[in-house]
């Protein structure tokens, strides 16, 4: 009985809609179906090898559809909770669509997300990730832990597994019965817990000075430096890197923010007074 | 036995080995091709000002070396109440394929006619902003050819404008150009609106040399810099010209400017 009554009645803004024998009617009037995962497919037999024909730049460099990419994120777990840092570059093949891109998604108060691969990607799916974390809240009375909202992600795009999802990602998080909690998940399906992870095509030379310098003891001021340190090496050495170095610390109470700063004055200042990087000079030799 | 199986596992679409694989009569093999795209060319820009938004385009609409129409806008009004958008406060611009920018307007104008017809109020640009991303992204498999604005007024009175990617990455800027021209005008722009790489002059050397403070431009210098930038491109680019379309968009309403551009 109950189950025939659920057929035939509906709320009553839904029982007045003058669009209802429209097709896409149901899309556009239900609010919370645009967050539902229904997506537009070419007419054809392999939407994923067509899809990588028209985007993919690196496959096919005449592709009509160029999708932002190139990156360097980094983050670490040590004594003090977590660094995040990424730099803040966007390129389309050569061009620099943007230097201010903001690739750490702030997923609620306590949990960041951050952003390599197709941008696109990365912000639609971390903003999902949120609701998704946000109904866990809702239906078990408690925050959801890191392990459990990396792995709703992981399953997510295993699911789109050869659709040609691009995402390298990382989530952090302090959560109170895990502690610092640090996941790298992409769109491999690859979901790995680990101490410190840098992501990106500047991955190796933020690795270089990350791997270098990094103790588990480290003070806040001197995680947060090296942090820096190792965008400012990404930005100096990867062309696809570069812009505002985005700085994050989380801790139980939540993230803070550091600041979203120049590199090329940081760079100088590094150079002049630390003695660093000597060998660019300023004399044209 | 590999070949009985596709390469994607969730579409499972037909799989042929490599031996019979379709050929035309001379023995080649015979290629499907799925085109649903063309570049109709042609440019936007848009400019945010303290209390106002500037969103421009030309109205040049080609094909290849071909010019289809002189009179193809490309920025629109979104969301009004009725079909002349008398009362629109947000303005949408979309270069690249034609054809899905007029579908993509669409479709944002209608969801915009709804939350306002639900809600009695017009949607914020901010939230506009969010909903025209998740458009995009619902076509991520098989995207929409373009490259999308949004400008409008903030809940804070202050002029804003999103751009985005093709699939619906977005960031809010000062400005943005977008399209054939972009990166004609797109220096231009970082030059003149955010004033990089600009020093105040004796104000020291090294550390001591400060960057030249930016600020928010007036209404007549924003309207002077994009017709700079257009008769830029339109003298370097062969896909730009004909005429200039603004926006101008204030807590007043939408105005709209035509002016010409060189018709060659």
């Amino acid at each position: 009985m109950d189950a025939l009554v659920a057929k035939y009645s509906r709320p009553a803004a839904e029982e007045s809609d003058p669009f209802e024998n429209e097709l896409e009617s149901h899309d556009l009037m239900n609010p919370a179906d645009h967050l539902s995962l229904k997506f537009a497919m070419p007419p054809v037999a392999q939407p994923s090898s067509w899809l990588r024909a028209a985007t993919d730049d690196r496959s096919n460099p005449e592709c009509p559809i160029k999708i932002a990419h190139g990156t360097t994120t980094l983050a670490f777990r040590f004594q003090g909770g977590i660094i995040v840092a990424t730099d803040s570059r966007a390129t389309a093949g050569d061009w620099i669509a943007s230097q201010t891109v903001k690739k750490v998604i702030e997923i609620n108060s306590v949990l960041l997300g951050t952003m390599a691969g197709g941008a696109a990607d990365c912000q639609y799916w971390l903003a999902w990730l949120g609701m998704q974390c946000r109904l866990h809240e809702l239906r078990h009375k408690r925050r959801i832990s890191v392990a459990a909202a990396s792995k709703i992600l992981a399953n997510l795009v295993y699911s789109y597994k050869g659709m040609g999802l691009s995402m390298g990602t990382m989530c952090a998080g302090v959560t109170a019965e895990e502690g610092p909690a640090l996941y790298y998940v992409d769109s491999d399906g690859t979901r790995l817990a680990g101490n410190l992870f840098c992501v990106g095509s500047g991955q190796t030379f933020a690795y270089g000075v990350l791997d270098a310098e990094y103790k588990y003891e480290l003070s806040n001021e001197a995680a947060l430096e090296l942090g820096r340190r190792s965008i400012l090496a990404a930005a100096h050495r990867d062309a696809y890197s570069g812009g505002y170095i985005n700085l994050y610390h989380i801790e139980e109470k939540g993230w803070t923010r550091h600041g979203f700063s120049d590199t090329n004055p940081i760079f100088w200042k590094t150079k002049l007074e630390k003695g660093e990087f000597s060998n660019v000079t300023s004399e044209l030799e | 036995m590999s070949a009985m199986f596709s390469q994607n596992p969730v579409m499972n679409g037909p799989n042929y080995s490599f031996s019979d694989a379709p050929r035309t009569n001379n023995g080649e093999f015979r290629e499907h091709r799925f085109n649903p795209y063309s570049d109709n060319g042609g440019s936007t820009l848009a400019i945010a000002g303290a209390d106002f938004c500037i969103m421009a385009g030309d109205t040049r609409h080609t094909s290849g070396y071909s010019i289809n129409s002189r009179m193809a806008p490309k920025v629109f009004r979104i969301g009004g109440s009725n079909s002349d958008q008398s009362d629109a406060t947000i303005a949408l611009s979309v270069c690249g394929f034609a054809a899905d920018g007029n579908a993509l307007r669409d479709q944002l104008d209608t969801v915009c006619k709804i939350y306002r017809y639900r809600h009695g109020k017009p949607m914020s640009v901010h939230a506009c902003a969010k909903r025209l991303s998740t458009i995009l992204y619902n076509k991520r498999f098989f995207p929409y050819y373009t490259h999308a604005m949004l400008g409008g007024i903030d809940e804070e009175g202050k002029g804003a404008v999103y751009s985005y990617d093709p699939v619906g990455s977005y960031e809010r800027e000062q400005c943005r150009a977008g399209g054939a021209a972009a990166s004609l005008i797109m220096p231009f722009l970082d030059s003149n609106v955010n004033f990089k790489n600009q020093y105040v002059p004796g104000s020291g050397v090294g550390h001591e040399l400060k960057e030249r403070e930016r600020h928010p431009l007036s209404r007549p210098v924003v309207e002077t810099i994009v017709k700079d930038a257009f008769d830029g491109a339109v003298e370097r680019h062969i896909e730009v010209g004909d005429n200039l379309q603004m926006m101008v968009i204030t807590k007043d309403g939408i105005e709209e400017i035509m002016l010409p551009l060189k018709k060659d």
